[in-house]
């Protein structure tokens, strides 16, 4: 930033005014109004009605078409030249700060992962300080990890077992194997992340069509990357008997994986878009590519917690 | 475009569209007061109910939903809003911006927000009512034994949290990017410097809180066993994550009141900030410690006794930062020329009052003695001696100090003044007989009491009426002043003020700083 | 230290106390104790150090407090403008800033010692001499004794306050929302500990004087203890919200005599082992219909209502299912219907009050089935689910 006078100074562009916020918030306000009908239409009612679907698909449908009038003309500014380096710094803070947000999100899960691995699963079977007198209650539960059985399977099942009944879990026959499909995952989210690096070089160095073949090459990678991922759940469900309601060990599996994979997938699209408007729209130059850069920092911290979740849910 | 001096925009879709920092600044602290007073009904509806033992007025069940609504409402309603509408109209005059750094999106922060509000409030038609599971909500009482409006709940928090992150990303960009030159960080007005830090606390903790409800979302319609020992999961475990959030939120709720009052004690003591370096370090201590005292709320869930003591040492450290900060205001007093304006004596009134609070904080934070306070009224007095004689004195405080700025108009100081005074004693009267029941062994969330309580519950709801009619008074005297207020003309306002917001016009243009200001 | 003249003025406390209550119990009904304004150390070790520990903590604010704010008011009276003076300039000092950094630091030190020593006699649960299991219904208190001698004593504690005095109909007794029907007994003088849990959500077991209060977390159970050095009846309430009736559920604790107690135990035991007989009886109609009764007083009127009328719970008079098959009114009752308030009686209530209370649904409030439901019908639905 500028340390001494006026003289040279860039205007900050603020825009006048916006419909863009106020038609986001009514899409996003219908979705999550429709999506919560359809949640407890699903849960409590006698199943789920289609004006709640409808209030649903109309919220969402409005909440991206928003979105994407709104990138739209964000990146119309700034090809019109209106965005000063100062406002791009701005957009460039905005996205870190985002991206630190998310990390924070998925501290939240690990967090709940490495407290039920490392402290509630041995209390449970009256392990350590903090359950001594747990066996009382669930008398023969061993606690291992991956969880072989559910604390209520080890009493018999929901009727047996000394507290009120809030569900049915049963543990899963077999467990997903780390070294074939996770591992493929990894190397496949490994190598993309180092693609996106080398699309980056090109567009450094003023490289179009490099620049497109390295990114082209990242969306088939991340692609893969879903379609493993789809693969593995297809067979978590049909063939390991491992489904969100496995107990503890299934849902911070589902939970981690899911979420991971869904920032996977917006990643993608991100960085489809942007590869898009390159192909396409012929945007980006070699030192003004700020989509492109913020999508990839975005790859790359979905990469980094990609390691996280293959060290702590399928290895150890 | 490009041309920034127009006006603003007519009608109804000024408010709509705007991308102005003072029009969403205005509409945050409205919207806020207004949550504030619906908040304040609830709690009125509390207190008239204990007002005497036995059932009167309402049901045990709809009790409950007035104590989880009203918890709900003042803390991401009222005053988080507050704070952030203050950041919007302060923070670019403050550091010399002509705007905040991301203005469409600034808009959006703001409009989430009333929506969200009103999907939580709907929750009171639906079959089952409204959450009636405190402002905490633990599983499994939000998540199996909950009423269905409780899916209502979940997203209503999950896109005010989107709300809070967006205004936070934004406040945090602009302070980093959009001071005039020559306004280096410590140069920065302290209330800058106590929201920058807020904005990164809450950028930290929302997602965080934005988990916790999800996993209580899965539980209920998805079958996982986050919170259900009976899966392997453990209850527990719901507040460890909500408490991880929790307290970083309680230091959210006071850091910008504390930047309040190190704008307005120097002002009418005439005299510059004692230890604005120590007092910024402090800020960032405190941040710092919030994040390693969550389980001091905590210490009767059976943690193991190695748990227990760290926490409790950790929590009592916050002490000490804290206590810095209590000292450097009254060294700023010292030797000063003091005047006594309504902003002052509502600055005043919280460094007595939050030390008070803070007190008693401390007390808590003796794991073996919270045994006995822990889930009493001696809980309750505590965070409203912090977040009534803290976030919201320093908020009143805010307003009367700003008001002239902002609408060109002078308060009237007699009403000003009157409103303090009823405030502080119908406050006290409400608040400190509290201590008393809860140490004598009253639980909180309770809407009938045994006898021995029933002559300080007298005397707390006819305090907490006293006090609500103070913020009546509060309404009027705002109002008045900005339809027929003294027009004050002069940027400088307050005799003893510093800092660029007093460079400019009373009222404020629609545009300021344009072009940036130098500092020196 | 102030600890140590703390500790003195607590014991000379728990004296004065002790001779009070022995005045008042000879006076005869006890005293609504209006004005209360602090803790009290109770009848406990652990109890008066906590007390004593709050009451350091308490004093040290108090003379800081002092301190700052007689500093700050001789500011405000004297640095004022109206009183013509200049302010002066100064805005930093090292030294100060250090020192204030340094001393409360100190004081906090100081504080820690105590805690922490309390604290870790606190978490010593071993060698007690009787271990309860304490677990948290909505809104209710079980308590089972589980070692020698007490085994199958296990019984639940519900508010025994008339309505009509919580809807202000009747005069409110001393102990309005303090009483049970049937209190936790526990020996004077021995150390008792309690394993506390639940059954649905979560609630916390408080009792002030006995200086306890643990949070009972469904699945998991936590362990506390206290031990009593007064006879005397001790009332607590549930600490942690667990839904409407988190205000109705006291507990209400009578330390007695060893003797007493092993009497009381007796008593127990041998009222279970009755109920066992009871359960391989036949009763006729009027018997059921009166034990029934009782058991719908104490355990579903609140829901159901004085003429079974409904309320939080469906009416029972002219139910469908009351005026049903048997089955289908037995597996609302034994296990209640999920997702509303209506719990699993099942596994509280023995079979012979399920049957009772089930017979007396079927035959009361105009139901008129004239069926009756015996004890063995109750054991066979249960073993035929
Ligand atoms: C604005 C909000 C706010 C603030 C600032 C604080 C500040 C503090 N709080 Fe509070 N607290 C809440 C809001 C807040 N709290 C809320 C909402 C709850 C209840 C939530 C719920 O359950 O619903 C709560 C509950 C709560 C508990 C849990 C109680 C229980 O449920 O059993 C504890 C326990 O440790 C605690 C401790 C503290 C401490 C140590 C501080 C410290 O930051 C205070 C530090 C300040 C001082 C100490 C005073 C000034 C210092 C000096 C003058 C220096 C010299 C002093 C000494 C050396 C003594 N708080
Ligand atoms: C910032 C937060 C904040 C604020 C400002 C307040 C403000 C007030 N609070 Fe609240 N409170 C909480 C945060 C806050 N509270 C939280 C987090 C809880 C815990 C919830 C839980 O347990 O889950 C709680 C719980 C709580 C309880 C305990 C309930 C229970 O445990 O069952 C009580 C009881 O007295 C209470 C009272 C009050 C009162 C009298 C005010 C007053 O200051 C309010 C004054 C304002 C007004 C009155 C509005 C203005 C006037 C009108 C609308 C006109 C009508 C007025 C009249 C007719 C007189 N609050
Ligand atoms: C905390 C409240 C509560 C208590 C206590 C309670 N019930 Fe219920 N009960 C309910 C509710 C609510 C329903 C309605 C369930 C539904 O919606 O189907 C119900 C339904 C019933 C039904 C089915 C009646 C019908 O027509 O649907 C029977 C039989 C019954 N209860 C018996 C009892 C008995 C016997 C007891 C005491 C031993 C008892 N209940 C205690 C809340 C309660
Ligand atoms: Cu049980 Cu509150
Ligand atoms: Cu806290």
């Amino acid at each position: 930033m500028a340390t001494e006078s006026t003289g040279d100074y860039e205007t900050y562009y603020v825009p006048e005014k916006s419909w863009l916020a106020f038609s986001a918030t009514i899409g996003l306000v219908l979705g999550i109004y429709g999506a919560a009908s359809v949640l407890n239409e699903k849960t409590f009612g006698d199943g789920i009605t289609s004006s709640s679907v409808y209030m649903l698909s109309v919220g969402a449908a409005i909440l991206a078409v928003t979105l994407y009038s709104w990138f739209s003309t964000v990146i119309q500014e700034n090809r019109a030249g209106m965005n000063s380096a100062q406002l791009k710094h701005s957009y460039a803070l905005g996205m870190q700060w985002f991206i630190f947000s998310e990390v924070m999100f998925f501290f939240a899960f690990f967090g709940a992962l490495f407290y039920v691995r490392m402290l509630a699963g041995p209390w449970l079977a009256g392990g350590g300080e903090g359950g001594a007198m747990n066996a009382l209650l669930w008398q023969g539960y061993e606690f291992s990890w991956p969880m072989a059985s559910t604390p209520q399977e080890s009493v018999g099942g929901a009727g047996a077992q000394l507290i009120a009944n809030n569900g049915s879990f049963s543990s899963p026959h077999a467990f997903v194997d780390p070294w074939h499909l996770p591992l493929y995952n990894t190397l496949l989210l490994l190598s993309s992340s180092v693609t996106v690096h080398f699309a980056h070089v090109a567009l450094k160095q003023g490289q179009r069509s490099r620049f497109n073949w390295w990114l082209g090459g990242t969306l088939l990678l991340g692609f893969a990357f879903v379609l493993l991922q789809i693969e593995e759940y297809y067979e978590a469900y049909t063939e390991l008997g491992l489904t969100l309601e496995s107990g503890i060990y299934g849902s911070t599996f589902f939970m981690l994986t899911g979420f991971h994979g869904f920032h996977v997938c917006l990643g993608a699209f991100m960085l489809g878009i942007q590869w898009l408007r390159s192909v396409r729209g012929g945007h980006f130059t070699a030192d003004d590519h700020f989509g492109f850069e913020a999508s990839s920092w975005y790859w790359h911290f979905v990469d980094v917690v990609w390691i996280g979740l293959f060290l702590f849910v399928y290895i150890i | 475009m490009g041309d920034h001096h127009h006006g603003p925009a007519k009608g109804i879709t000024r408010w709509l569209t705007t991308t102005n920092h003072k029009d969403i600044g205005t509409m945050y602290l409205w919207f806020s007061f207004a949550m504030f007073l619906l908040g304040g009904a609830f709690a009125m509806v509390i207190r008239a109910e204990l007002f005497q033992p036995g059932l009167q007025l309402i049901e045990p069940a709809f009790f409950n939903q007035m104590t989880t609504m009203h918890g709900l409402i003042m803390v991401f309603g009222a005053i988080m809003p507050a704070f952030v509408g203050l950041a919007n109209w302060m923070i670019p005059l403050m550091i010399g911006a002509p705007d905040m750094a991301l203005p469409r999106m600034n808009n959006w922060s703001f409009w989430i927000l009333p929506f969200a509000f009103a999907i939580l409030a709907s929750s009171f038609f639906m079959e089952g009512g409204a959450p009636n599971f405190g402002w905490t909500f633990y599983a499994p009482l939000s998540t199996t034994y909950a009423p269905p409006s409780v899916t209502f709940f979940i997203f209503g928090v999950h896109i005010l949290g989107l709300s809070s992150i967006m205004g936070a990303i934004n406040i945090a960009a602009t302070v980093m990017n959009m001071r005039a030159p020559g306004m280096t960080y410590m140069k920065m007005p302290l209330f800058v410097w106590t929201w920058f830090i807020t904005a990164y606390l809450l950028i930290a903790v929302m997602p965080v809180l934005a988990g916790a409800v999800t996993m209580m979302l899965m539980d209920i319609h998805f079958g996982t066993s986050f919170f259900s020992a009976a899966g392997g999961g453990d209850p527990v475990l719901f507040q460890h994550i909500f408490w991880f959030f929790g307290h970083p939120e309680v230091y959210i709720i006071i850091l910008p009141g504390f930047g309040v009052v190190s704008q307005v004690i120097p002002t009418f003591s005439r005299k510059r900030l004692f230890g604005y370096d120590s007092m910024v370090y402090a800020t960032a201590s405190i941040a710092f410690l919030s994040f390693i005292v969550w389980a001091h709320h905590m210490y009767t869930v059976g943690m193991p006794v190695a748990g227990e003591l760290f926490f409790m040492y950790a929590t009592m450290l916050i002490a000490v930062p804290t206590g810095v900060k209590v000292f450097n205001w009254i060294s700023t007093m010292w030797r000063g020329a003091m005047t006594f304006e309504t902003p002052m004596l509502f600055a005043i009134g919280f460094v007595v009052l939050f030390t008070m609070g803070g007190f008693t904080g401390l007390m808590l934070a003796i794991a073996p003695a919270d045994f006995q306070y822990h889930d009493s009224y001696f809980v309750v007095a505590h965070f409203h001696y912090t977040m009534v004689a803290g976030a919201i004195f320093s908020m009143t405080c805010a307003v009367y100090y700003w008001l002239p700025k902002w609408c060109g108009r002078m308060y009237n100081e007699t009403l000003g003044k009157t409103q303090f005074w009823v405030s502080f004693v119908g406050f006290n009267l409400t608040f400190f007989p509290q201590h008393f029941v809860g140490l004598a062994g009253m639980p909180r969330r309770i809407p009938d009491y045994a006898l021995q309580f029933a002559d300080f519950n007298l005397m707390s709801s006819v305090g907490a009426f006293i006090y609500g009619a103070s913020q009546l008074l509060f309404l009027y005297n705002v109002v008045a002043t900005i339809v027929a207020g003294e027009p004050v003309e002069k940027e400088q306002v307050w005799e003893g003020a510093e800092g660029l917001e007093w460079t400019v016009a009373s009222p404020a243009p629609y545009h300021t700083f344009t072009t940036p200001p130098d500092v020196k | 230290m102030s600890c140590k003249i703390n500790r003195l003025i607590g014991s000379t406390r728990i004296a004065i106390v002790a001779l009070f209550s022995v005045v008042a119990s000879g006076a005869g009904a006890e005293e609504v104790q209006r004005w209360r304004v602090n803790m009290e150390p109770g009848v406990t070790e652990i109890g008066s150090r906590i007390y004593d520990l709050h009451m350091t903590v308490f004093w040290i604010c108090v003379v800081i407090g002092v301190a700052v704010f007689g500093v700050m008011l001789y500011s405000i009276y004297s640095h004022r403008k109206s009183r013509g003076v200049t302010p002066a300039t100064f805005h930093e000092s090292t030294l100060v800033e250090v020192a204030w950094t340094v001393v409360p630091f100190l004081i906090l030190i100081a504080m820690a010692v105590p805690a922490t020593t309390t604290l870790i006699d606190i978490y010593n649960t071993d060698e007690s001499e009787v271990d309860i299991l304490v677990t948290g219904y909505q809104w209710k208190w079980k308590y089972e004794y589980i070692n020698e001698g007490g085994e199958n004593v296990s019984f639940f504690s519900t508010l025994s306050t008339p309505r009509s005095e919580i809807d202000n109909e009747d005069e409110k007794n001393t102990n309005y929302l303090l009483e049970v029907d049937e209190p936790l007994v526990i020996p004077v003088g021995k150390k008792v500990r309690f394993l506390v849990t639940a059954y649905d959500v979560i609630h916390a077991w408080w009792v002030p004087a006995l200086a306890v209060k643990k949070d009972a977390i469904p699945g998991f159970i936590n362990e506390t203890w206290t031990l009593a050095l007064e006879e005397g009846v001790y009332r607590g309430q549930c600490a942690e919200l667990c839904g409407k009736d988190h205000g109705f559920m006291p507990i209400v604790v009578k330390v007695v005599s060893e003797s007493e107690y092993h009497e009381w135990l007796g008593e127990k035991v041998a009222q279970a082992s009755e109920i066992k007989e009871l359960m391989s009886q036949q009763f006729d109609l009027d018997q059921l219909v009166e034990r029934g009764d009782e058991v719908y007083q104490r355990n579903c009127l609140a829901c159901h209502g004085a003429q079974g009328e409904g309320g939080v719970g469906a009416a029972i008079a002219g139910s469908a299912i009351a005026m049903g098959e048997v089955a289908g009114h037995l597996d609302s009752i034994v296990n209640g219907v999920p997702g509303t308030a209506m719990q699993a009686f099942g596994n509280q209530l023995n079979d012979v009050d399920l049957a009772a209370v089930t017979t007396y649904q079927r035959n009361a409030f105009g139901n008129n089935m004239g069926d009756l439901v015996q004890p063995i019908d109750v054991y066979n639905f249960k073993q035929g689910q």
